[in-house]
């Protein structure tokens, strides 16, 4: 009984059937599981980039400006914030700091872009809505992933790493357009 | 003083004992005394903690709205502190000293120094839970840096976990002991096998604790300019996500060891045990990955590797357990002549013993509704979807609450008239209770899980955005799992409440449970008492072949249903 200490050889004592088809069907399905993994890097399309830099803040900060500076097309209503869009293909830079995501971004639907994210100060989360993506965003790294909307509308930024009190309200914006 | 003087004061003490009148076990009264100091510290934690995690949760339910974010906040801080820390491993400090001691029929070794380090664990964990309820620590159970707690938080962690390793090395010099003095006969126990698990596992985690909080304690005082983010959140993980482990080794043996004081169940087979207890201590450590799947500038190959505990080694271990604990159960009952179809055993199984109840909803609940979803978060891409949602504290809360919390407090059940020796109060109370704490916890995990799906974040005071330059909405379907949620979290508070009520009730007002209370109530299954070896080999078992069935099926289609998920949502790359 399991209580109590064992005597004698329990190492040879054959194994009940069930056992051995029961430990192999787990076996084989580990073995499916992680090849699922790696066969959607191969021919999967959601996967996340490898692609990654060290970074100072204010170098990210200043690219996102210049990107700013260049491609803004608006302000986003009475928010002060940019509408920004960049060509397709472009590096884009969105900033993650207490608490917002800077600035909006518009995107052309089933355009590719070089998303960057990096935060300011603390920790935050990128979640993408209602698309339902989730990236952890990190000071001092500079993370680099190839996105394509497919649909257009509207969607938002929220932070969903805690990031102090001001945590609930930050919220960003990202437009998708239909390509002209 | 005198020589004789001075050598009568440091002789080692004749150490007393009783007999169990249940077991037949020897139980010293050193090891007794410290078993019950640190599981009736345990239980205050879980009382106090399970509170905060009401008022969270109230909070979380869009209509109620409790808190205001501050608190919200710094409860939910101490919520996690208090109960996935503090109660969860001073009760296994308890499990410890009863798979060492009792179990082996020995003294215990270092009793003071067992001492020492429960001082320190309470000490600690007063110290950190007042850091946190003052204000200036709500970081979050994760305290991800740069985002900084006061210094003494970090100072009660450390003290706690330094604690916790006194007790641990007191578990090992305690086998040595029993081995030394041959105690017990052959090998060790399978409960002692998979608490000497739990052991290992919490060795390398209180190490991998002591190599980031150490350093972030000093970065908290000053003393070290800057930690890098990625790097802590690598390192605390090997301490977060294996201290998870401990749990699932303490869980599992308990499981065991109800089935075993309850139905006389034995293992079908000791050498498949002990192997999957033997994988997870070599495979499970590698899950601190599932922390870092969302992550920048860690590689795919390594996050593939790790994520699978290097091709689903320590899933395969829980799977057997998976099939071996309904196994040994049907065995036993059958043995007992409960033969009736498929289901006889189960339906004639004591579902009035909360013991036996509370083991068999924390099995079933572990399994199903923990054990899929984690392997679901934990793959790689998958976990796009849900990193970071209130799918992930659904998931912990199947497994640390509705498995090891609820196996926890199964087990109280027989410690009460085993080890405190009383009687239990309220039994009707005691019968209901493991239904209503494991339908409330099941409701939260699968409605926090179904919200997570939705995209709701966790750890979010406001899911209406109201304060927000922007607003966006989350599905109508995900307020409605809110509310679920929160009324689920009523239901598990009134469970715990009535866990609380029996156990200290019990301690402090119970009957003395004496000779001829045993035998009026004898609460170990005829022939437990008696020692019988050897595995269960022969019998057949269509009850547990239909039930891992049913969960194989469930799990591989839950698991495909979410890379069909994925699938839809914008391609990145």
């Amino acid at each position: 009984m399991a209580i109590h200490a064992v005597k004698g050889n329990w190492w040879n004592e054959p194994l009940h059937r069930m056992e051995i088809i029961w430990i192999s069907i787990a076996f084989v399905w580990g073995l499916v599981m992680f090849s699922a993994m790696i066969y959607w890097h191969i021919a999967g399309q959601q996967n996340l980039s490898n692609e990654a830099y060290r970074i100072d803040p204010e170098v990210f900060a200043a690219r996102a400006e210049a990107m700013a500076d260049q491609y803004t097309i608006g302000e986003e209503g009475d928010t002060g914030v940019p509408i920004v869009q960049p060509p397709p293909g472009s590096d884009v830079y969105l900033i993650a700091r207490l608490w917002e995501w800077w600035p909006v971004l518009q995107f052309e639907k089933d355009q590719s872009y070089r998303l960057h994210l990096s935060s300011m100060d603390w920790q935050h989360g990128f979640s993408l809505q209602p698309t339902n993506i989730n990236i952890q965003v990190h000071p001092n790294y500079d993370l680099v992933l190839t996105i394509t909307p497919t649909e257009a509308g509207e969607f938002f930024v929220v932070c969903n790493e805690f990031c102090g009190i001001g945590h609930h309200t930050m919220v960003g914006k990202i437009r998708v357009v239909d390509k002209k | 003083m005198s020589v004789g003087a001075l050598e009568g004061a440091l002789a080692w003490p004749e150490e007393k004992y009783r007999i169990c009148g249940d077991t037949g076990l020897r139980v010293y009264a050193k090891a007794e005394t410290l078993i019950k100091v640190n599981a009736v510290v345990g239980v205050v934690f879980l009382a106090v903690g399970g509170l905060f995690g009401l008022l969270v949760a109230l909070t979380r339910w869009p209509a109620v709205h409790l808190l205001p974010a501050e608190w919200f906040y710094t409860l939910l801080t101490a919520h996690g502190a208090a109960v996935l820390l503090f109660w969860i491993i001073f009760f296994e400090m308890a499990i410890l000293y009863f798979a060492s001691a009792i179990l082996l029929n020995c003294r215990l070794a270092a009793p003071k120094f067992a001492w020492l380090g429960f001082i320190l664990m309470v000490v600690g964990s007063l110290m950190a839970t007042v850091a946190v309820l003052q204000g200036e620590s709500s970081v979050m159970f994760t305290s991800y840096v740069p985002m900084k707690a006061a210094p003494h938080f970090y100072l009660g962690l450390i003290l706690f976990a330094v604690g916790a390793l006194f007790g641990c090395m007191v578990f090992f010099g305690t086998l040595v002991i029993a081995k030394e003095e041959k105690t017990y006969e052959g090998s060790v126990p399978l409960v002692t096998f998979g608490a000497i698990t739990a052991a290992i596992i919490a060795v390398f985690t209180i190490a991998s604790g002591a190599i980031i909080l150490i350093p972030t304690f000093l970065w908290s005082i000053g003393y070290i300019a800057n930690i890098d983010s990625l790097t802590y959140k690598l390192v605390w993980w090997a301490m977060g996500h294996s201290s998870q482990q401990i749990n699932v080794s303490a869980q599992v043996a308990i499981w065991y060891a109800i089935a075993a004081l309850v139905l006389g169940a034995k293992p079908l087979s000791e050498k498949v045990s002990r192997s999957a207890f033997l994988l997870y201590i070599l495979f499970l450590q590698l899950a601190s990955a599932h922390h870092l799947l969302a992550e920048p500038g860690i590689s795919s190959e390594w996050k593939v590797f790790n994520t699978s505990y290097a091709i689903y080694l320590a899933v395969l271990g829980s799977m057997i357990h998976g099939m071996s604990l309904p196994g040994a159960i049907e065995a036993a009952q059958r043995r007992r002549g409960f033969t009736k179809g498929i289901f006889g055993w189960l339906r004639q199984a004591p579902w009035d013993n909360p013991a036996f109840s509370g083991m068999f909803i924390s099995l079933v609940l572990f399994g199903f509704l923990g054990g899929i979803s984690g392997v679901v978060l934990g793959t790689e891409q998958i976990n796009l979807l849900l990193h970071n949602t209130l799918y992930v504290p659904g998931h912990f809360h199947a497994t640390v609450v509705a498995g090891t919390t609820l196996a926890f407090m199964a087990i109280t059940y027989l410690v009460v008239p085993l080890i405190f020796r009383r009687e239990l109060i309220l039994p009707a109370v005691a019968k209901w209770q493991p239904y209503i704490f494991g339908i409330g916890v099941a409701g939260i995990s699968l409605f926090m899980m179904g919200a997570g799906t939705l995209g709701v974040a966790r750890r979010h005071w406001d899911i209406t955005f109201s304060d927000s330059v922007f607003t966006f909405d989350y599905p109508g379907t995900a307020f409605l799992m809110m509310g679920l949620n929160g009324i689920s979290a009523i239901l598990a508070a009134i469970g715990g409440l009535m866990y609380v009520v029996v156990v200290v009730g019990s301690i402090l007002f119970g009957k003395v449970r004496d000779e001829a209370a045993i035998k009026a109530n004898p609460i170990v299954a005829p022939g437990a008492a008696v020692s019988s070896y050897g595995g269960e080999g022969t019998l057949k078992l269509p009850g547990t072949i239909v039930l891992v069935s049913v969960f194989f099926l469930a799990f591989v289609l839950y698991y495909f249903i979410n890379w069909k998920f994925l699938s839809e949502v914008w391609p990145l790359s």
